[in-house]
């Protein structure tokens, strides 16, 4: 049940027969997400990869986000795991704190904060921004580029990189690892388990050699000396390694994506943002609504009625941040990129003690990498819509998408 | 009127200091921080409701 052949075939009834991975799904999932919110059962199931539950409503993902010693977050993948996966070198590794259940996941997640506190994430800004540029210096010339390949892509992973202390160099291998994980992946366990073996074993390298090497203001350093205060293992070390490359390449670089390619069809938002640099903050936050990248699965821990539906121990459900964000009960015109919105609950970041702890990191490199952008290339559209491509189910974002200028 | 945050509630999320960046600030944490103590300005109680409204945990507590 876990490849695309296996799980293809025509949706007659999205509420009873979802695809996450169906390519019309993939490209633009909010007419499907809106015809199961106003349907009968807004929250739906479908038997496909392995079964899941799919809520769009706003209320009911933030419930079940908070609900979290019955909805768990012991697999938080939105396909089942390959039966493979859980043996090997690295069978114990998992991502704390995202994959972390009460009581642990508050010491799992408490390390981590300092680094990702809005203070703390600042000093990224510069590095960020120069970054942006030297994408920039080189296609600029051309009056042609790839907005995903040649810049959205590019970034996250080297900010990531600089935070964790490995070479900015292996930026194309770590993108390569992360998207075998997380979209080439999901829907192929053996490129799944061998990217996730390149992750771990490069890891396990730079846990060694900061053993030996410990470094000054480093956080793997860091987290390694941190047992004084935590029951601080190389599990959980390697694991939150694993995670920050995870967690903070595909996500950021899909927001940018999605901003990028909905500025190259607005010249109106363009226009906004130049003339009004105050809406920044809020313009952010709108994009992060509109085009939320991120959807997680939480595991059912024992059987339980959720709205009328009978939710059985080990069940899946898909939290779906984008639905919910595109909930007309609690957002005026949902459907809708206003930049500056007042009243946004968004949950693109998730709700409840997992909300998305390097938020403050992520805000920073879309706003900047959206200011560099449009400082150096004002003018720019769509080479051809029809051409861009997308990735989704667990990360929704464009991949190649050209635009002239 | 006068804001809190209940921190146990709080994840950190900061919703609430780019909507009022002149009441909230953060923890070494990330977590909110209320940076007026007392009584807000009356030409500050627009945007601690905008705050309120916006913070997804319904961590901020207005008291009037
Ligand atoms: C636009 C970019 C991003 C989005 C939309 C996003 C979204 C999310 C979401 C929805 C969650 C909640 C997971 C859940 O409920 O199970 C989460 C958790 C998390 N994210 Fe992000 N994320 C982004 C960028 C980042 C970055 C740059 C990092 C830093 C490396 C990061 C690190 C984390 C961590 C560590 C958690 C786990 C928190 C916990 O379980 O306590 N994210 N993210
Ligand atoms: S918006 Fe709410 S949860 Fe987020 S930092 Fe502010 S008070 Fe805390």
């Amino acid at each position: 049940m876990s490849t695309l052949e296996e799980n293809a075939g025509p949706v007659n009834d999205p509420t009873t027969d979802y695809n996450i991975f169906d390519p019309e799904f993939v490209r633009d999932p909010y007419p499907t997400m809106h015809e199961i919110r106003e349907s009968k059962c807004p929250i739906a199931h479908s038997n496909r990869w392995g079964g899941s539950w799919f809520p769009t409503r706003y209320d009911d993902v933030v419930a079940i986000a908070q609900e979290h010693e019955i909805f768990t977050s012991r697999d938080i993948i939105v396909v089942p795991r390959a039966a493979a996966q859980a043996e090997g070198p690295y069978a114990g590794v998992a991502a704390p704190p995202i994959t972390s259940d009460p009581p642990d996941h508050h010491w799992h997640r408490r390390l981590i904060l300092p680094v990702f506190a809005p203070q703390s994430v600042a000093k990224y800004e510069q590095g960020t921004r120069d970054l942006c540029n030297q994408l920039i210096d080189t296609f600029i010339a051309k009056g042609e580029a790839d907005a995903g390949t040649d810049y959205a892509q590019q970034i996250p992973v080297r900010v990531i990189a600089t935070m964790l202390g490995v070479p900015t160099e292996m930026a194309d291998e770590f993108t390569g690892w992360v998207r075998g994980v997380l979209e080439v992946g999901l829907t192929d366990p053996k490129v799944r388990l061998e990217s996730r073996l390149k992750i771990l074993n490069f890891f396990r390298q730079q846990l060694d050699d900061r053993r030996k090497n410990p470094r000054e203001d480093d956080l793997i350093t860091d987290l390694l000396n941190s047992g004084d205060k935590y029951p601080v293992t190389d599990q959980y070390v390697l694991g939150v390694c694993n995670l920050m490359l995870v967690a903070g390449i595909d996500t950021t670089w899909s927001a940018i994506g999605s901003s990028l390619w909905h500025l190259a069809q607005h010249p109106e938002h363009r226009q906004q943002l130049r003339e009004s640099p105050e809406m920044w903050p809020t313009a952010i936050e709108e994009l992060l609504r509109a085009y939320s990248p991120v959807t997680m699965a939480r595991i059912v821990d024992r059987d339980t009625e959720f709205q009328g539906c009978p939710m059985k121990a080990g069940d899946r459900i898909l939290m779906s941040f984008p639905a919910a964000n595109r909930d007309p009960r609690q957002f005026d015109q949902p459907n809708e990129v206003i930049l500056d919105r007042e009243h946004n609950r968004h949950v693109a970041f998730g709700s409840g003690i997992h909300r998305c702890a390097g938020s403050n990191l992520a805000r920073l490199e879309l706003r900047v990498a959206l200011q560099v952008w449009l400082e150096r290339i004002p003018e720019f559209s769509l080479v051809d819509p029809a051409s861009v491509t997308w990735a989704g189910g667990q990360v929704h974002g464009p991949r190649i998408c050209r635009v002239r200028f | 009127m006068r804001v809190k945050v209940d921190a146990d509630s709080c994840q950190g999320q900061q919703m609430c200091s780019i909507a009022a960046p002149e009441i909230f600030g953060s923890d070494e944490l990330g977590h909110a921080t209320v940076l007026i103590e007392g009584d807000l300005p009356s030409e500050l109680h627009a945007k601690a409701r905008r705050a309120q409204a916006n913070c997804p945990e319904d961590a901020i507590i207005i008291e009037e």
